[in-house]
This record gives structure tokens, C-alpha cells and sequence, in this order.
């Protein structure tokens, strides 16, 4: 009799988890039709393609919603942050994983986990009050200056001088982005077993020749993964952007002037939008957003599955 | 034995070179961090008093004030939002950690991993396209749930590490002892990962709470302090955000001190975690 | 059987290693060891006896462990290569050494595994390579078995394959002395059979150590056999001799099966 109550009691509590967990499974389906609904009055009048690829976007007098220049600016600022952040996040691993002593690891360690917990709006404050004017004045004004005087065609690539712009949100972002990179670099070295260390060593290799020769190849698919989860999180980085980006979808862009990203333009048009097709223009933005982001993470994730097996297959 | 051969000077100058290489990168990795952590600090220390917690913020152009109404209202829909999550994450969680043959857990742990990957400003749309838009307008519960929702699948990961890491010894013991699963997961298992699931809700509480962009469209923000969660309210980073942009010198003061307040709580936030982390069954 | 004169390749005078406090092997005045050129040395002994500690400094592999000191000397033809100015990384050169699990690297070409350790100290001359890797995986009798896919990935061979290859990587940089840390641990009957037969041949190149706790492995192949306990070398002698006359009733105990 007891038995038969406590087995009862076991699926009651089976199925109430199960009941709550669904709510996880139905928040992710929820997200994307949701977003696809929304959108659909934009998508619906000018087509996914139409849509995705359409250059204008002026809710004011035409009335015409192409995203493309959000789509381009997020491809400008996520890779050239991610390319700019990948070498010293991979340093910082290569440091607190193989050269550091125990202490000096630790406290990289939890810089690299502050730097990822420090919320997006502080990075854009500074942004905003110290980066942009610093490199308004010491590096786009003389940079402008000279090539004014000495090289005029490269006018049209630097663009206005302002501070806000293309520059300054990708210098940001790849500081963000970081300790992305640099936490799955540093634990996929440090699991690469001692043995290949040793025998790399007792080829007579140096410290960097291990490295390259051992540690590196077999930490490559961990290396990879970070890096893509750095992109993913660069795609989606919404408020310090935002702050520093000057918010401008004029094309072409410049490596000075303002630009404009998907998160961007949503953050800041949505409280704006009165009318439905701006509205629903923003939304579909965000669907666009959703299909990126999936896209970049779900590579990660396949990528670091398959380190996974190279470095069981070894072990 | 010694260095003689040329080939083997230039591996040992590539080997300094690279030495030298890895260090400068790390050092330009935390460069930004070390910037933008002694700004908040020099800046937010000037700006900090016992005002900015105990009044709210006065009119543009004015100075003085506070940011009680921000403050305030962080905790509430924060709190509310973390209320929201908990069921969902930690149920989600235990299903991962304790029922591994669950047929329903691969989709469980690829939607989790999904929505963790997806940028935050997408869980304010979903919550303006559920809660806004039916409710009518702007308001402190819509947040919540827009944070809520972000929160969910952080706990979930968390909770199922946490008690993936809880020794199996301690379930059969339980489980010898004729206890029902239900029991051993309520009684024994949840009991021993406290300090880990503790560290989890904290981390995500942290992660919420410096969260803007989820907020812009839902709890909108709000320069007075407001208690009834179904009007619009202002938390810290949405603060933050409108006085950044703000063209008023002492909106800019009062950024920073709000920038200093919101890193001591994550700094202190991880800190904790770390501390309850170190600590083994 | 009377062993011809030999000479000393290498040889350890009151070698002590220790880990923080704790002495790993050289208990009672550290162990003094001669390695003779051309030679088989097993050493033997239970688990935890110290003799892979004691293998390891023999290429100062002890080095990589930072809490691991290293007291007393080892002579390589007669010079001290923990005196200091001594560059491990040319000492590893002359000494170089094979694990118990295979290590091969996964992610290179069988020919890339066999020529990293040239490549390492700059050559790159196509023909020179060629001809190295083949003349090191015939030492380590793997070439017939290769030749036809020195392209492919290694971590495509079977264990003991992957084991020779290491051996080949090793012999490639043509050291004078390989130690070996249990090469057949890991390996089933046949692949440790031809490793042992391959032993008998490398000895004409390499002096070679091997720690083995296969007491009959270290009968069949080595010339040589030192008995290692509780961190301690108890006794050394040609292998016949240990095997049979064993002088301390340690080593009599353990030949004969009582303890380990």
C-alpha cells in the first residue's frame, strides 16, 4: 500500500516538473512565432527578401522598411569586433591557462567574469564620456587633418570626424566580447592531457613549440566555439552600442561616421514607432535578430560538440 | 649542451617573442576593463551621496536629487522577475539533472541553450508583444517578465550543474532508505547543492539587473518613485541610459554614480559566487 | 651469461627527487645507477616505488613540475646535465622518451608526427625529412604498414600502431638514449609483442631504459634490471643474475610473486 502511494507520489512530481520545464520549451516557440507574427504585417508587404535586402528605411515619408542597412552594420561591427578581440582573448587564455602562476590564473580568471557580468550600459557610459571624445580629438581629427592635406581620396572612407560612430561602437564591443572568447579557449587548453604536453616536451620543445606543436591543435575546436559565441554575442549587444554608434542607417558607412545595427535601431525607434507597419518593421527586425542569433550560437554549440569527441577519442 | 647553434637561438628568440606576445595581448584584453572600472570608480565616487539613495531624481537642469525612484524600483521588478523565473528555471533544471533518460530533455537542453544565446533586447519584444501591448501600455510587471524570461534559462543551466555535481551516493542512500524519489530530490538533494543553487539565482539576479535594453519598451521608466508594479518604472540601467544621452551636466554626474552603484552589486554579486562555488559537497 | 665490456652511457650519482617534502625516489642516499651504452635497463618494482620518478629525471622532464627538486647528479657521457647553463630543451634532444598511453598527435599526418621533432629544430629540406621518417618508422617497424598512407591522420592507427608511432618520433631526432614509462601498459598481447621484439633491434641505435611492472617483460628484453621500493633502488644486477640469485631478500620476495 505504501509502495503503491509513494510510486504515485514519484509521477505527480515527475509530471509537475515536466509541466513547469514545458514552460522553457514553450517560451523558446513562443519567441519565435511571436516575432514572426509581429513582423508579418512587414514581411507580409515587402517580402522576407524584400524585406532583408531593401535599402530604404523611412517611416516618416515614404513608408518603405528595408532592414538591410541594420543587417550590414551588425555584419561590419560584430566581425571586426570579434576580429579585433580574438588574439589578445586568446593571449589572456594562453596566459591563465599554460604561463601564469596559480594566483596570477585566478585573478584572470575573475577579471574574465567581471568583464562578462559589468552590465552593457557601463561600458556605454564610458563610451560615450570617455572614449568617443578621446578619439574624436587624438585619432579621427588628425587622422582627418592628414589625409585632408595628403591623401583626399580617403576622405570618403574615414567619413565625419564625430566620435559617435562606426569606430567607436567596434572598439567597445570588442572589449565586451572577450572573455567570450577567452573562457572557452582557456578551458579547452587546459583539457588537453598532460601526456601530450610531455611528450611534445621530451621531443625537446620549447614552451611556445608545446604549444603550437600539442596544445593548440587539440584546443582548436574550444578556440573556434569562443570565438563564435564572441560573435553571437557581439550580434546581439544592444545598449552600448547604442550609446556610441551615432545611430545612423545613411549608407555607405565610414570608419568614422554613425551606422546602425539591428539591436540599435530597435532600442531605439520602438518607443517611437506610433504607426503599425513601423511597429511591426521593428518586430520583424528583431525576428531577423532571432534567426542570427541562432544560427552563430547553434554553430558553437555543434563545433565544441565535435572537440568534444576529438578530445575524448584522445583521452 | 649549452646554446651554441644557431637554429636553436632563433626558437629561443621566438619563444620570447611569444612570451612577449601572449603577455602584451592579455594586458590589452583588460585593458578597456581596468578603463572603464577606475572611470566608474573616480567618477561615481564624486557623485555619490547620501541623497542619490534616499530622493528622487529632480527636473532636467535642476541639480541635486536622487535616485530612489531607479532604485527601488531595480529591486521590484527584478525581485518580481526572478519570481517569475524560478519555478520554470529550477523545475527545468531538476527535470535535466535528476530524470536524465527524460525523453523530453534534449529538446529541453537545445531550447535552453537557444534562449541563453539569444540577445536580450528579443526577451522586451516578446514581453511588449505578450504583456503590453494586451495590457494597454507601459508597466513595472511587464518588465518583470521580460527579465523573467531572460532569467529562465540561466537558472535552468545553473541548476542542473549544480546538481549534476551532487555525489549519486547521497540519492541512493536516500533511495536504500526506502525514501520515494520525490523526497530524495526534495529533502536530500536540493538541500546539498543550497550553497550552488543560491550562487545560480544570485548570478542571475546580478545578470538582470544591469539589464536595459529588455526594459526600454516594457517598464519604460518612470522620474517618480513608483510602488504599483502595473504602472510604468525606472530601474538603474534605464536610468542610466536616458541620463547618458541626456544633454544635462548633472543627469551625467548622477550616470556615473549610477554606473558605480550597479558594479559594486555585480562585483559583489560574483564575488559571492565565487566564494559559495569554492566551497565542494 | 657473461656481459662483454661495456661502458657507461649514462649514470645517476645519489640522485634524489622530491616533491615539496615528500622524497619520491632516493630514500637512503639516493639512487646511483650506471645505464650502459647499447644496453637494455629494466627498472622494476611495485606501484608508488619511484621508478618512473626516477626515469623522469633522467631526461629532466621533472622540470614541467613545479613542485618537484631535483638533488644530486646525472652524467651523460660523463657531464652533468643538471649543471647548471644546461638546456633541457638539447638534453630532451639526446634523451628522448616514449609514455605509457600513446600520444600521438591526433590532429597531424603519420609523416607529420614522425618529422615534428625535425621540423622543430629547423630542417626542412624535403629530401633530408623524407628519409628521416622513413628510416624511423623501419626502426620502430611501422613502415610497412604505413607506407602507403603517410598522409592520413594518425589518430587513425590502432593503439599499438600509435604506439610505434611514438616510438618512430622519438628515434627520429635520433636521441642517443630513449627511457621508455611502461610502453606496453596500454596495449593488447600482439601489439606488445612486436614492441618488444623491436626493443632487441633499437638497442643496436639507443641505449634504452624501460619501466615495466611486468616482471617477465623486464626478463625477456633487458640486459639489466634495477629493483626499485618505497623510493628506494635496492638492488641492480645483470637481469639473469637479479632474477635468479637476487642478493636482498626484498627483491627475492617480489621476483617470487609475495608483495606487488
Amino acid at each position: 500500500m505504501r509502495r503503491l502511494y509513494s510510486h504515485f507520489g514519484d509521477r505527480l512530481f515527475a509530471f509537475f516538473l515536466l509541466l513547469l520545464a514545458l514552460g522553457v520549451v514553450a517560451l523558446a516557440l513562443l519567441m519565435a512565432y511571436e516575432l514572426y507574427r509581429g513582423g508579418s504585417l512587414a514581411l507580409g508587404r515587402f517580402g522576407l527578401l524584400g524585406f532583408a535586402l531593401g535599402r530604404e528605411w523611412d517611416p516618416v515619408v515614404q513608408k518603405a522598411f528595408g532592414a538591410w542597412p541594420y543587417i550590414l552594420g551588425t555584419f561590419i561591427v560584430s566581425f571586426s569586433a570579434l576580429f579585433l578581440s580574438f588574439f589578445p582573448a586568446l593571449a589572456a587564455a594562453i596566459f591563465a591557462a599554460e604561463y601564469a602562476p596559480r594566483w596570477l590564473a585566478q585573478i584572470i580568471n575573475f577579471l574574465l567574469d567581471l568583464m562578462a557580468a559589468v552590465p552593457s550600459v557601463v561600458y556605454g557610459l564610458w563610451g560615450i564620456f570617455v572614449l568617443a571624445p578621446w578619439l574624436r580629438d587624438k585619432v579621427q581629427l588628425p587622422l582627418y587633418m592628414w589625409a585632408a592635406e595628403h591623401l583626399p581620396g580617403l576622405l570618403p572612407l574615414l567619413g565625419v570626424p564625430t566620435g559617435y560612430g562606426l569606430m567607436t561602437a567596434v572598439l567597445i564591443l570588442a572589449s565586451m566580447i572577450v572573455p567570450y572568447t577567452a573562457a572557452l579557449a582557456r578551458d579547452a587548453i587546459a583539457l588537453v592531457p598532460k601526456e601530450h604536453r610531455e611528450a611534445a616536451y621530451a621531443l625537446g620543445a620549447t614552451r611556445w613549440e608545446v604549444m603550437r606543436l600539442a596544445i593548440l591543435p587539440l584546443a582548436r575546436g574550444g578556440i573556434i566555439a569562443g570565438a563564435f559565441l564572441a560573435l553571437a554575442r557581439a550580434v546581439g549587444e544592444t545598449m552600448a552600442v547604442t550609446m556610441v554608434i551615432g545611430n545612423s542607417h545613411k549608407l555607405p558607412y565610414t570608419l568614422f561616421g554613425g551606422a546602425a545595427t539591428m539591436p540599435s535601431v530597435i532600442a531605439n525607434e520602438f518607443t517611437e514607432a506610433v504607426e503599425d507597419l513601423h511597429l511591426s518593421a521593428l518586430i520583424a527586425v528583431g525576428f531577423l535578430l532571432f534567426l542570427v542569433s541562432m544560427l552563430v550560437n547553434s554553430t558553437a554549440a555543434y563545433v565544441l560538440r565535435r572537440q568534444e569527441r576529438l578530445v575524448k577519442g584522445v583521452l | 649542451m649549452t646554446a651554441k647553434d644557431l637554429a636553436l637561438k632563433r626558437r629561443y628568440r621566438t619563444e620570447r617573442l611569444m612570451m612577449a606576445l601572449v603577455a602584451l595581448g592579455t594586458l590589452l584584453a583588460f585593458l578597456v576593463l581596468f578603463l572603464v572600472l577606475a572611470y566608474a570608480l573616480f567618477q561615481g565616487v564624486g557623485a555619490l551621496n547620501l541623497d542619490f539613495f534616499l530622493k528622487d531624481m529632480r527636473p532636467p537642469g535642476e541639480t541635486g536629487g536622487g535616485l530612489r525612484q531607479a532604485i527601488v524600483g531595480t529591486l521590484i521588478v527584478d525581485g518580481l522577475g526572478l519570481l517569475i523565473a524560478l519555478p520554470f528555471g529550477l523545475a527545468a533544471g531538476v527535470l535535466l539533472a535528476e530524470y536524465p533518460d527524460h525523453p523530453v530533455n534534449p529538446y529541453l537542453r537545445l531550447l535552453s541553450d537557444t534562449l541563453n544565446g539569444m540577445p536580450a533586447i528579443l526577451f522586451g519584444l516578446l514581453a511588449f508583444i505578450l504583456i503590453v501591448k494586451p495590457m494597454g501600455g507601459f508597466s513595472g510587471l511587464s518588465g518583470a517578465f521580460a527579465l523573467g524570461f531572460l532569467m529562465i534559462p540561466i537558472l535552468a543551466r545553473s541548476t542542473e550543474g549544480v546538481l549534476s555535481l551532487v555525489p549519486k551516493e547521497i540519492r541512493e542512500a536516500g533511495l536504500a532508505l526506502g525514501l520515494p524519489r520525490w523526497r530524495v530530490i526534495l529533502s536530500l538533494v536540493l538541500p546539498t547543492a543550497r550553497a550552488g543553487l543560491i550562487t545560480g539565482v544570485l548570478l542571475a539576479f546580478a545578470r538582470a539587473a544591469g539589464e536595459a535594453a529588455p526594459l526600454l519598451f516594457t517598464a519604460f521608466g518612470s522620474p517618480l518613485l513608483e510602488l504599483n508594479p502595473l504602472k510604468p518604472m525606472d530601474t538603474l540601467p534605464l536610468r542610466l541610459f536616458a541620463f547618458a544621452i541626456s544633454p544635462y551636466e548633472d543627469w551625467h554626474r548622477q550616470a556615473w554614480a549610477a554606473g558605480l552603484v550597479l558594479f559594486g552589486l555585480i562585483t559583489l554579486t560574483s564575488l559571492l559566487a565565487r566564494r559559495a562555488s569554492r566551497r565542494r559537497f | 651469461m657473461v656481459q662483454e665490456a661495456v661502458d657507461v652511457h649514462m649514470e645517476s650519482r645519489n640522485l634524489v627527487v622530491r616533491y615539496g617534502n615528500r622524497v619520491g625516489v632516493g630514500v637512503g642516499g639516493g639512487v646511483s645507477l650506471p645505464l650502459y651504452r647499447h644496453r637494455i635497463t629494466a627498472l622494476i618494482g611495485p606501484s608508488g616505488c619511484g621508478k618512473t620518478t626516477f626515469l623522469r629525471a633522467l631526461n629532466r622532464m621533472h622540470d614541467l613540475t613545479p613542485t618537484a627538486r631535483v638533488e644530486g647528479e646525472v652524467l651523460l657521457d660523463g657531464e652533468n646535465i643538471y649543471a647548471p647553463g644546461v638546456d633541457p630543451v638539447l638534453v630532451r634532444r639526446r634523451v628522448g622518451m616514449v609514455f605509457q598511453k600513446p600520444t600521438a598527435f591526433p590532429t597531424m599526418s603519420i609523416y607529420d608526427n614522425v618529422a615534428a621533432g625535425l621540423k622543430l629544430v629547423g630542417i626542412r629540406d624535403r629530401k633530408r625529412l623524407d628519409e628521416a621518417v622513413e628510416r624511423a618508422l623501419k626502426g620502430a617497424a611501422l613502415w610497412d604498414e604505413v607506407k602507403d598512407r603517410l598522409r592520413a591522420p594518425a589518430s587513425g592507427l590502432s593503439g599499438g600502431q600509435q604506439q610505434r608511432l611514438t616510438i618512430a618520433r622519438a628515434l627520429a631526432v635520433e636521441p642517443e638514449v630513449l627511457l621508455m614509462d611502461e610502453p606496453t601498459a596500454s596495449l593488447d598481447p600482439i601489439s606488445t609483442q612486436a614492441i618488444e621484439d623491436l626493443l632487441l633491434t633499437l638497442k643496436e641505435q639507443v641505449t634504452v631504459v624501460i619501466v615495466t611492472h611486468n616482471m617477465q617483460q623486464a626478463a625477456r628484453v633487458s640486459d639489466f634490471t634495477a629493483f626499485f621500493l618505497n623510493g628506494e633502488m635496492v638492488e641492480f644486477g645483470p637481469t639473469e643474475l637479479l632474477f635468479t640469485k637476487p642478493k636482498d631478500p626484498r627483491t627475492e620476495a617480489y621476483i617470487s610473486g609475495r608483495f606487488g
